[in-house]
């Protein structure tokens, strides 16, 4: 069982990437969850112009393959637009948060549409601006359907940070690699080993992520029963949106 | 005479043109709007599975200006290479998809079985495999073949091998989501009806589950197209990231080749995104 485990040096090492990893899955998240609400709102929009835009962006940033647009992102963007003022680590936040918003404002969209007719019209007729609707009375209610699939989003993305390694960001993929060319500088084997632990780490963060989510969910579920009085409706049927 | 009577019933009535217009419950084979995408799809795969395109190295004809601008003649010149690169990953994309299809089965059954232990363990292995990192499982193949004399498999191989098992794991809850979508009711009226289950299966359940399972395939299919260039850098498969890479390290030039891989993407992936919504909305049961 002892071959399983790596030595305490390289579990620091790891933890450094990790670090690196988890900042730059913040940083995606944030922005991330910012595109998907403008985009998934926008395809709602009553304008023509703004669905066109919101439908181009979502269409492109659901065809294209993350890896491929990270390389663009990384390698071609900078020279091609001579901007290389915030570095690598930036423009990888950016495609990675590209990517997520592409497939989040699906959801929101989904969601969005989820929400039954009487809420938008009610609203209407309580003279509610259109931003005083979405931000007080559709919104809230679509937030209970969001939740789960973005929680398989979030996993999605944090798949996705494990491809910086190679447009060469320390993060916890790139730190495995450095371990990788130490042991074999000092001629020793066990470079599977070395895979399997970084895996359940992935694994681990993936867990926690699902956990905060589910939480999330419980804790809306709970506030919205105590406020209406209602069971909460399942969202069980929406949580295949993600995929 | 009677023949005839028998196997078309007597048309009476002037419901009769709406009845040949309206025939849902002619088996699949027979109704062209499904057969169609069915005789295409099966022609693709032969072609990708037939033809085998070994690139070879990838390099450019000639050096665009010193200038970092976007230089079209160099840009264009470099489709066909883009084109091959398309090629292999179409074909491992393929490849690897099919065994996740068949993969996916087994996990899903390993998941439903009623022996708890297998369950167990099938349900924990669907859900590390599916929340870690492809091109982790990527590098932890390639380590585990290199450390292991015994099966020796090239990057195409194992690039194959990790799709397989990726996505076998998410075609696997498409399964089992599909399965779960066929009302209580039928799986009682078929024990209730004594149908022994192979007739349960294959009378009842699949045919009901087939129109649930095939939308998630096919978001399968084109996610693991999406996945599959991490095979370029990783294992050195000569695909579209590959062509990109190559053309970097030896013209020094990003833009050209990183774009040109963008839009012929997109060109492959946003079609096949659109046909498969449109195969979704057909293939939808007259229920």
């Amino acid at each position: 069982m002892g071959d399983w485990v790596l030595t305490w040096g390289q579990y620091q090492v790891l933890w450094e990437g990790l670090t690196v990893t988890l900042r730059l899955l913040g940083l995606a998240f944030l922005l991330g969850v910012v595109l998907s609400l403008v985009f998934g709102i926008a395809r709602l929009s009553p304008r023509t112009w703004m669905r066109g835009l919101a439908l181009v962006y979502v269409e492109f940033a659901r065809g294209i393959s993350s890896i491929i647009l990270l390389f663009i992102m990384v390698f071609a963007i900078p020279i091609l637009f001579d901007f290389d003022a915030f570095g690598r680590f930036s423009f990888a936040v950016v495609a990675l948060a590209i990517n997520m918003g592409g497939y989040g404002a699906e959801i929101v969209r989904g969601s969005i549409n989820a929400i039954p007719k009487g809420q938008t019209e009610a609203s209407i007729a309580l003279n509610l601006s259109p931003t005083q609707r979405l931000r007080h009375v559709v919104l809230p209610q679509a937030m209970r359907i969001i939740l789960p699939p973005m929680g398989n989003l979030t996993i999605e993305i944090l798949k996705g940070t494990a491809l910086v390694a190679l447009v060469a960001i320390g993060d916890l993929m790139q730190a495995t690699r450095n371990l990788i060319q130490a042991q074999l500088a000092e001629g020793v084997s066990g470079v599977t080993i070395l895979f399997v632990n970084v895996l359940v780490i992935y694994f681990i963060v993936a867990q926690i992520i699902n956990g905060l989510f589910r939480f999330g969910e419980a804790r809306l579920n709970a506030r919205f029963r105590q406020r209406t009085g209602r069971a909460a409706v399942s969202t069980e049927a929406y949580s295949e949106v993600s995929a | 005479m009677s023949e005839a009577v028998a196997t078309s019933p007597t048309p009476s009535g002037p419901s009769t043109d709406q009845k040949l217009a309206y025939e849902p419950h002619r088996k699949w084979y027979r109704r062209p709007e499904i057969l169609g995408p069915v005789a295409i799809v099966i022609a693709v795969y032969a072609v990708l599975l037939g033809v085998e395109v070994q690139p070879g190295r990838y390099r450019s004809a000639f050096t665009a200006d010193g200038d970092l601008a976007l230089d079209w003649d160099y840009f264009f010149h470099l489709i066909p290479q883009m084109l091959t690169g398309a090629y292999v990953l179409a074909r491992a994309t393929v490849l690897g998809f099919t065994g996740a299809i068949v993969l996916g089965l087994l996990m899903a059954l390993g998941r439903r079985s009623q022996f708890k232990p297998l369950s167990w363990v099938s349900a924990f292995v669907i859900e590390f495999v599916r929340s870690t990192p492809l091109l982790v499982q990527l590098f932890f193949l390639q380590a585990l073949f290199r450390t292991t004399d015994v099966v020796n498999l090239s990057g195409v191989q194992i690039l194959v091998l990790g799709l397989a098992l990726h996505y076998g794991t998410y075609t696997s809850e498409g399964y089992r989501a599909g399965i779960n979508s066929v009302p209580d009711g039928q799986w009682e009226a078929s024990t209730a009806l004594n149908l022994d289950p192979i007739t349960k299966w294959t009378r009842i359940i699949i045919p009901q589950a087939v129109p649930n399972v095939l939308p998630a395939l096919g978001n399968n299919l084109i996610a693991s197209f999406k996945d599959a260039p991490m095979g370029g850098p990783v294992l050195a498969v000569p695909c579209m990231l590959f062509f990109a890479n190559t053309i970097r390290a030896e013209d020094f030039r990003s833009v050209e080749p990183m774009l040109l891989i963008g839009a012929g993407f997109l060109l492959i992936s946003i079609p096949a995104a659109w046909g498969l919504r449109r195969l979704e909305e057909r293939i939808e049961y007259e229920r």
